[in-house]
């Protein structure tokens, strides 16, 4: 049997403390979480950047070490840093060195780098080794020459192979949410359709029982089957909330895509073993002939400058998109006269808040609010012309008139300047399956005494 | 008029990757579940979400009295004609659909 200790979905956003020592006494033979998702959008990927704080992250991710000290099993973090670049693998490794440095104890870091240059890509695009996933947008060697981030998703042959090098912590870039959960228990012999049901449905921590925000939770993997119970005592797993956690960020609620192969669930069994815990067995594993890692990549689509303006005044409320329609028209003119050519490269898109904000053309409804908010997003070709053009419009988002003959009226700008620079725009454009001959081909390992 | 959201327990809506979004339907029983699933068919998926009526993929989770409906997404998330980031305000369009005054007598 092989015991992996859940802390939660994502470091960064809280566990419980007393669970996580509850686990620990139960002599669980690995602690694994993961570090990111691309649901936060393209921005963390385009940068390089964590989603979460560098004090939520480094201070949760004290306790984990503490927790791998007591109990001297290896801690795992998959997809380190949200996105997990190259980067974000360094800036991990840094926040744990200085954390040790505070504990005092030489431990073994494992880093596995999953980052791809964009020349790899494009090799791969011409050696015809890139596959489109569902849905892909359409890919060009110039596409990933945009491309200012690019990933490979990894599964789990590279952190077993960091583990089998006697990895006491693993730090690995972009990776599945399930693989760190897998790595071991699949190491250990245990049956395929086992390991990755089990880390799928454990893979956002307590999300899959009754009290998600507790965090912790424990998968006990067996032979013909796998436990799973959360540690938080006021928290349950039962057959239910197990079972419909195929269901979470899944567009199929059977199937699973992973390095390798997938997972098929349809006739998976969950039986509540207690109030609190539930067996799961059933979970099928078919394998494909040809090895193939998820690849993920962000591109700069433009840069961006925003503008917001409030509307209280009914008359104006009550014509909002008659105004609206009038200021665009005036406004294509204006552009044109001032700025000429650069004008047709700028996308000027408003947001009326309050009417059709989330939804745009997909709205049917409509009531009258009692106060709009006008959102208006900049796209130019450089951060400079975006600017410009936020400037020249803001005249008239603060005083442009619904008819000719009547006095200007005044809008809100709620802060000052009315316009906001967000830097560049950036925009997913991979979903492809890169096809390796070795799982290890394109991730760099690397095995070190945290203190030499 | 009576809307999904009063005939049912609850409606989700989320990213599946950037690409995709998929909505979960938790219904009360198994014939709450087919009489929800006879009101769902392509043209009227097609028409609230504006997505080609082919392009949904439409599975029922029988143990759970899910019905599960993923599709593309129209812009893709993030980008530039994207408003809503996490995909979970799909969901409301399923939610305040109306349901025809028959409901009850559906098979």
């Amino acid at each position: 049997m092989i015991r992996v200790l859940v802390p939660s979905g994502v470091l960064g956003l809280e566990f419980s403390k007393e669970a996580l020592q509850v686990g620990l006494a139960n002599n669980p033979d690995i602690i694994a979480i993961d570090g990111g998702s691309t649901d936060s959008g393209p921005y963390y990927l385009g940068t390089a950047n964590s989603k979460y704080s560098r004090a939520a992250t480094s201070g949760e991710w004290k306790y984990l070490l503490a927790a791998r000290e007591t109990a001297n099993i290896p801690l795992v973090i998959g997809s380190s840093g949200t996105c997990g670049t190259d980067h974000s693998v360094d800036w991990m490794v840094e926040i744990t060195k200085n954390l040790l440095h505070t504990i005092k104890k030489g431990v073994r870091i494992g880093t596995i780098k999953s980052s791809l240059s964009r020349e790899q890509v494009v090799n791969a695009l011409q050696a015809g080794r890139l596959k489109s996933l569902k849905d892909a947008p359409f890919i060009s060697e110039e596409i990933i020459n945009d491309c200012t981030g690019i990933v490979a998703l990894m599964g789990v042959e590279q952190i077993q192979e960091a583990l089998a090098r006697n990895a006491d912590i693993i730090i690995a870039g972009r990776a599945t949410d399930t693989a760190s959960i897998a790595a071991l228990p699949l190491m250990s012999g245990i049956p395929p359709g086992i390991a990755w049901h089990g880390a799928k449905v454990a893979e956002c921590g307590a999300l899959c029982s009754t009290n998600p925000l507790s965090g912790c939770i424990q998968v006990d993997f067996h032979e013909e089957y796998f436990e799973i119970e959360p540690l938080d005592s006021m928290a349950q797993c039962t057959p239910r909330t197990v079972s419909a956690h195929m269901l979470y960020e899944n567009s199929d609620p059977f199937v699973l895509h992973e390095p390798g192969g997938y997972l098929d669930v349809k006739n998976a069994t969950y039986e509540a073993v207690s109030d609190r815990k539930v067996r799961v067995s059933g979970g099928k594993w078919v394998s494909f002939p040809q090895y193939r890692v998820k690849i993920e990549g962000v591109r700069i689509a433009g840069y961006q400058t925003t503008s917001l303006t409030m509307i209280r005044n009914d008359h104006y409320v009550q014509n909002i998109h008659t105004w609206i329609e009038s200021l665009k028209q005036f406004l294509a003119n204006s552009l044109d006269e001032k700025f000429g050519g650069d004008a047709e490269t700028c996308h000027l898109d408003f947001r009326i808040i309050g009417s059709e904000a989330t939804l745009g053309a997909l709205e049917n409804r409509s009531s009258l609010p009692v106060e709009v908010g006008i959102l208006v997003l900049i796209t130019a070709e450089t951060q400079e012309l975006a600017n410009e053009i936020a400037k020249h419009i803001n005249p008239y988002l603060l005083h442009f008139p619904l008819s000719d003959n009547e006095e200007l009226p005044t809008f809100s700008f709620p802060y000052s300047p009315a316009e906001t620079e967000r830097g560049p725009l950036y925009e997913f454009c991979l979903n492809h399956a890169l096809e390796l001959d070795d799982p290890l081909e394109i991730f760099k390992i690397e095995v070190f005494e945290a203190n030499a | 008029m009576l809307k999904l959201r009063d005939k049912v327990l609850k409606i989700r809506s989320k990213n599946a990757g950037p690409f995709t979004v998929t909505v979960d339907v938790f219904c009360r029983n198994q014939t709450n579940l087919k009489r929800v699933l006879g009101l769902l068919d392509g043209d009227t998926l097609a028409h609230l979400y504006n997505v080609e009526k082919h392009r949904f993929e439409i599975f029922e989770v029988p143990d759970l009295n899910v019905i599960k409906i993923s599709f593309p997404r129209t812009h893709i998330q993030g980008s530039r004609l994207d408003r809503d980031m996490h995909g979970a305000q799909f969901a409301e369009l399923l939610n305040e659909m109306e349901l025809p005054g028959n409901f009850q007598q559906c098979r």
